[in-house]
């Protein structure tokens, strides 16, 4: 069978064309750099390349055979390009491998702490914006007052007469005032409160119950030893209206201890005590349990002292213009540092106001840790 | 107030045990700080007799003791002086603690002497300071050999500590906490013992009398006496020496124990003067100046005129309720004896105390108020242990005066319990607990007539009604009850200032700076260094000098600080404070000061080195930022407050600043501090700071929770760089707020990139670089805008500061 005309002249064309696509491949796989694969793109690919060599012939053919020879070029052109990609992308990817290879940062060299990091909270503005969020919850609202107190709004109006014993072991701070020997006697001299009970005054002066307040802040003793500070803090609770209660303080107390110090269940002691701006007066102890120096409020059997409240003294409703037969109410006072103390185990009273940095990044919190109740004050 | 078990049973019939005590004293508000037993501290001792004492071989000074224990023998090495053959005394057992010198025994060799045990002094056992010599019993103890020392002596008898509020001055006597615990339920009273009949005996020999004015009679109303003539002074019986030891007392002699065991057991002081020594009438009355007695404590005093005297003829003996003189106390000698037993009034005595500055068991009584009707009582008592435990004749009572008045009665509705407390008693247990505490009772259901005994001055009204029935009830049984609350969630509380206050705060500590709280109060060269130190503002009784006057800013207490952690190696801190400043001692003039330091290279990225860079010195523009960012944090744009260069005198005249709202409001100060004050508080030179005053912000204005629509130009915006050459003194804002003013609509943004000084833009002055973005709305800005825009930025910037650009 004799074969169709041409068909030997295109068999001899494939053959050199598969010969040429497979030394064209050939060379690209021994190109070993960029400059190598231009070189042979123009040799292979260029107008003057091997190829473009290859259809310039096309022009010779007969015209029947053309088509044919002219697609198989444009095949083997396209292979050829593609491969040449190829390559280059692998080349390029072993170039950047290479230069990655070399490029290595030390990632054990430290970085240095942000800003946030560094500041802290002092845990006294800590545990006032614990309280805050405790007892705004049960309807609370947060009252301050001056640090520089009349006597009358620090002790007068509390019930606590000049001749009262305890306004003698209250070892008060006095302002020496412009014109000390004659205030002296009329008794308006000024004090540092020794209590935040001034602020529940002025606040009762100013407006009508119901109230409830808590009023934190600065206090003043003359007192230095390990345990006291001349200055301290107390936040004081006041609730009044017309038939809140003992049992009303007893609960707000327990919910407070719980919350506060972040357990299901407190133990406490009421005990019967005296202050003259409360009648019945009580003082409070909490359960607590001792686990090496660490105070666990809630377990255990130990008991320790924590704070005094009572209710309201008839006397002091009237001095702020209030009818002790129409309302009535409670008060309760803690102390701020002690209650820190407790809760977040530090030792030692006077490092509060030590400015210690040691002391204060200990101790101290994150700007970032806002106490909630959602979350957990202290987590 | 401390009372030992067997004192208590004198008053109350009980069998409670220690615990039931006390839990009883807790509730009812006479609180227990401590309960101790001496017997369990020297239980182990027992009385042993020494059958031989011999030489100790090898030293002069020791004897080598067998001790016979009642059980066996030990050999014991002593070195006491009195130690001898047949001596009764107290030993301890290897093993056996010894309280007085802390230790434990165990076997010892003395001086090649084996020794077993211990003869003990009084001081090894903590019974007094004796330790001339081993305890020495009579021999009439050979019979008790081998019993325990305490039993002997009768000390295993548990001593109550208790606390006694300043309400309660009948609790600072036996009878008065028996008489709370009987109603409690503890037990029963007994009968008192009641001393002599007034009017049995001669007629007293001693005049007394009161001389005061009308208006302060009430400073001694009663003054009652007894006088008993041929005593025979000398120790007073060993019961009573015993409890008075117990409690702490040191016994005297018999007529000075007997005024302190009734003081301590009836809470009624009394005074036993040698009457041997008193001339003419004794009076109670006011001093005058000029006058002074020697007290009983050896010390003298003067008086005055606001202050109750005790005088006779010869002139003042002593202050009324607070102390005796010497020469007229009792002695031992004392043989004709005068028991003073008077009422003096809480205030006067207060005052007088305050005046001598004398402290003494008595002033402590009768500040507190005594009993207004136990002046005889006390007399009579005194007469009956006088007469008991020293022989004598006593004689009639004489009474100047009358009891004064202190006859209450209250209106009493038994519900009110229930009103204040929560709790319902029931009103027959109202009555029984009032009865039982000696109030009277009469009259019906909610109108009840309550009498308050004498003894309680502390009870004027129905509340403290409550109170007694409650404590006696237990404040425990009251139930917790929850309060009532807004359905729904809890509301907002704070203030606007409030939460500035704590806005400020974490702004700050976000900052890097950490959180302090320093003293009120500070030295007074350094308040007034900061503006401060009036005299209204000192403490008239400060604890030290370093806390002395209130202090007008925060920075002295920060720079305090940071000085202390630079002493301890720590340099480089940045500390903040919030908290009150005083310029007065009036309300409005205390304000809320928000303060900063940065010292050393506490710069807001961290201080000291690094690798990848360190630390500069810290500088004005690092609390610029600080101050800055707690303006923002409150609500002010801090980029539109308006920046003065005057700060107080304690910064640094030119590398400081102001925050001002207007031409007077300056809200707050920013700076390098002035060499002068890191100098004052031993700091190097170059430390910075701000302080910011919260009342002089203006009030946060209120608003809806939603923002104003954001504006997302479509189009890119333009920049621009320009750089002009102005005087050195021209500031950047002034450029800033010009270049910003050539187009408000198109400008949204300038900032400055370079500030340069040097030869190339001539002496004096400077080159500042701004670039200054554009924001075209709408289409795009041709060439042309731009340049025209440009144009204008030059001319604003030429025309306010006169710069020009540089080529």
């Amino acid at each position: 069978m004799q074969a169709p005309k041409g068909s030997a002249h295109m068999s001899t064309s494939d053959t050199d064309l598969a010969t040429l696509e497979h030394d064209l491949l050939s060379e690209l796989d021994g190109a070993g750099d960029l400059a190598a694969l231009e070189n042979f793109r123009v040799s292979a690919l260029g107008k003057k390349g091997r190829v473009s060599d290859l259809m310039k012939t096309l022009g010779k053919l007969p015209a029947d055979e053309r088509r044919a020879f002219g697609q198989s070029v444009n095949g083997l052109k396209q292979r050829v390009s593609e491969a040449l990609d190829a390559r280059k992308a692998a080349l390029g990817r072993a170039a950047m491998d290479a230069r990655l290879a070399t490029e290595i940062a030390d990632v054990t060299l430290p970085v240095r702490p942000g800003p946030e990091a560094l500041g802290r909270i002092h845990p006294i503005s800590q545990v006032w914006d614990e309280l805050t969020e405790i007892f705004a919850d049960m309807g609370f609202s947060v009252a301050e007052g001056p640090d520089i107190e009349s006597e009358e709004r620090n002790f007068d109006k509390l019930n606590i007469p000049s001749s009262h014993p305890a306004r003698q072991e209250m070892d008060t701070f006095y302002l020496r005032g412009s014109e000390p020997s004659v205030a002296r006697e009329e008794g308006t001299r000024k004090v540092l409160r020794t209590h935040t009970s001034p602020v529940q005054v002025r606040t009762m002066e100013a407006q009508d119950p119901p109230i409830r307040i808590i009023a934190p802040g600065r206090v003043y003793r003359s007192d230095s030893d390990q345990t006291h500070t001349p200055m301290f803090h107390q936040v004081e609770g006041l609730v009044i209206d017309e038939s809140t209660h003992m049992g009303h303080l007893k609960w707000c107390l327990e919910e407070f201890c719980k919350a506060f110090f972040e357990v299901d269940s407190v133990k406490m002691k009421f005990r019967a005590s005296h202050f003259p701006f409360t009648e019945p007066s009580m003082e409070v102890d909490i359960g607590y349990a001792k686990v090496g120096d660490e105070v666990r409020i809630g377990e255990g059997d130990l008991w320790m002292e924590i704070l005094g409240c009572g209710m309201v003294h008839p006397q002091v409703l009237r001095n702020v213009g209030y009818d002790p037969d129409k309302v009535q109410g409670w008060a309760f006072g803690v102390g701020i540092d002690r209650i820190a103390m407790l809760k977040y185990g530090m030792p030692d009273l006077r490092a509060f106001f030590s400015g210690d940095m040691r002391w204060l990044r200990h101790y101290g919190f994150l700007p970032t840790e806002v106490p909630s109740l959602a979350g957990g004050l202290s987590s | 107030m401390k009372f030992t078990l067997d004192w208590l049973k004198d008053h109350l019939d009980t069998n409670a045990s220690i615990e039931e005590i006390r839990a009883t004293l807790d509730q009812v508000g006479l609180e227990v700080e401590g309960i101790e037993n001496p017997a369990e501290q020297l239980a182990d001792f027992v009385i042993a007799k020494v059958d031989h004492a011999e030489p100790h071989p090898n030293a002069d000074k020791l004897r080598v003791c067998t001790v016979n224990d009642g059980t066996t023998t030990h050999q014991v090495v002593c070195g006491a002086p009195n130690a001898r053959t047949g001596l009764i005394g107290v030993f301890a057992k290897p093993g056996v603690y010894v309280p007085g010198i802390d230790m434990t025994l165990s076997k010892a060799k003395i001086r090649d002497v084996e020794s077993f045990g211990m003869l003990c002094s009084e001081r090894e056992l903590e019974l007094s300071d004796e330790h001339d010599g081993i305890i020495d019993l009579p021999e009439d103890m050979a019979s008790r050999i081998g019993e325990r020392f305490v039993d002997v002596m009768e000390m295993n008898d548990p001593v109550f500590d208790i606390a006694i509020t300043p309400n309660r001055p009948d609790a600072l006597g036996v009878r008065g906490v028996a008489r709370d615990l009987a109603a409690a339920g503890l037990g029963t009273m007994k009968p008192a013992i009641e001393g002599m009949t007034s009017d049995d005996g001669f007629d007293c020999p001693v005049e007394i009398d009161l001389r005061f004015a009308a208006d302060m009679a009430h400073a001694c109303p009663v003054f009652a006496g007894r006088y008993i003539r041929g005593v025979r002074n000398g120790p007073s019986p060993e019961w009573m020496q015993r409890r008075l030891r117990a409690i702490g007392l040191r016994p005297i002699n018999a007529l000075v124990d007997i005024t302190n065991y009734v003081s301590y057991d009836r809470a009624r002081p009394l005074h036993a003067y040698d009457a041997d020594t008193l001339n003419g009438t004794i009076h109670a009355r006011l001093g005058k100046e000029g006058e002074s007695f020697v007290a009983l404590n050896g010390e003298t005093y003067e008086v005055d005129d606001e202050i109750t005297v005790i005088a006779d003829d010869n002139g003042v003996l002593g202050v009324g309720g607070v102390m005796g003189g010497e020469s007229t106390g009792s002695s031992v000698d004392t043989v004709n004896v005068f028991y003073e037993s008077a009422y003096f009034d809480p205030v006067r005595t207060a005052i007088s105390g305050r005046r001598t500055e004398i402290n003494s068991d008595a002033r402590y009584r009768f500040e507190r108020g005594i009993d207004p009707q136990s002046e005889i009582e006390g007399a009579n008592l005194a007469a009956h242990y006088v007469k008991d435990i020293c022989g004598g004749e006593v004689s009639a009572i004489a009474i100047a005066g009358a009891e004064p008045d202190h006859a209450l009665t209250i209106a009493f509705d038994p519900a009110l319990v229930a009103k204040l407390t929560g709790l319902d008693v029931k009103a027959s247990e109202c009555t029984r607990i009032l009865k039982a505490l000696g109030f009277t009772v009469s009259g019906k259901g909610k109108a009840l007539k309550v009498r308050v005994p004498s003894w309680r001055p502390d009870v004027h009204g129905p509340a403290d009604l409550v109170e007694e029935v409650i404590r006696i009830v237990g404040i425990d049984t009251v139930p917790s009850v929850a309060m009532t609350r807004d359905i729904g969630v809890a509301r907002p509380v704070m203030t606007p200032r409030q939460l500035r206050v704590r806005r400020a705060r974490r702004t700050l500590a976000a900052r890097g700076m950490v959180e302090a709280v320093t003293w009120s109060f500070i030295t007074k060269p350094l308040a007034t260094h900061f503006g401060g130190g009036a005299d209204a503002l000192e403490l008239a009784n400060p604890i030290s000098s370093e806390l002395s006057t209130m202090r007008p800013s925060l920075l002295p207490g920060l720079l305090d600080a940071a000085r202390r952690n630079r002493d301890r190696g720590f340099g480089d801190v940045a500390l903040f404070e919030v908290g009150q400043v005083y310029a007065g001692d009036g309300a409005e003039e205390q304000f809320t000061s928000v303060a900063g330091v940065r010292v050393g290279t506490a710069e807001l990225g961290g201080a000291g080195r690094d690798w990848n860079g360190a630390a500069g010195t810290v500088d004005t523009f690092d609390v610029k930022a600080d101050a800055a960012a707690v303006l923002s944090a409150l609500g002010l744009d801090a980029g539109k407050v308006q920046i003065s260069r005057s700060a107080p005198a304690w910064f640094h005249p030119g590398r400081s600043g102001t925050f001002q709202l207007g031409p007077k409001n300056q809200i707050c100060h920013f700076g390098e501090l002035h060499p002068l004050t890191c100098e004052a508080l031993d700091l190097s030179p170059g430390a910075v700071a701000f302080e910011l005053t919260l009342e002089k912000l203006p009030q946060p204005k209120a608003k809806t929770p939603s923002k104003p629509a954001v504006d997302l130009a479509e189009l890119q915006p333009v920049r621009r760089d320009f750089a002009f050459v102005v005087d050195a003194n021209v500031a950047a804002g002034d450029i800033i707020r010009a270049a910003s003013g050539a187009d408000k609509k198109l400008i949204t943004d300038v900032v400055v990139f370079d500030v340069f000084e040097g030869e190339s833009v001539g002496a004096g002055n400077k080159s500042v670089a701004i670039e200054v973005t554009l924001q075209p709305r709408g289409r795009s800005m041709t060439d042309d805008e731009i340049d025209a825009v440009s144009q204008k930025v030059a001319a604003q910037v030429k025309k306010s500061t006169g710069g020009a650009l540089r080529s």
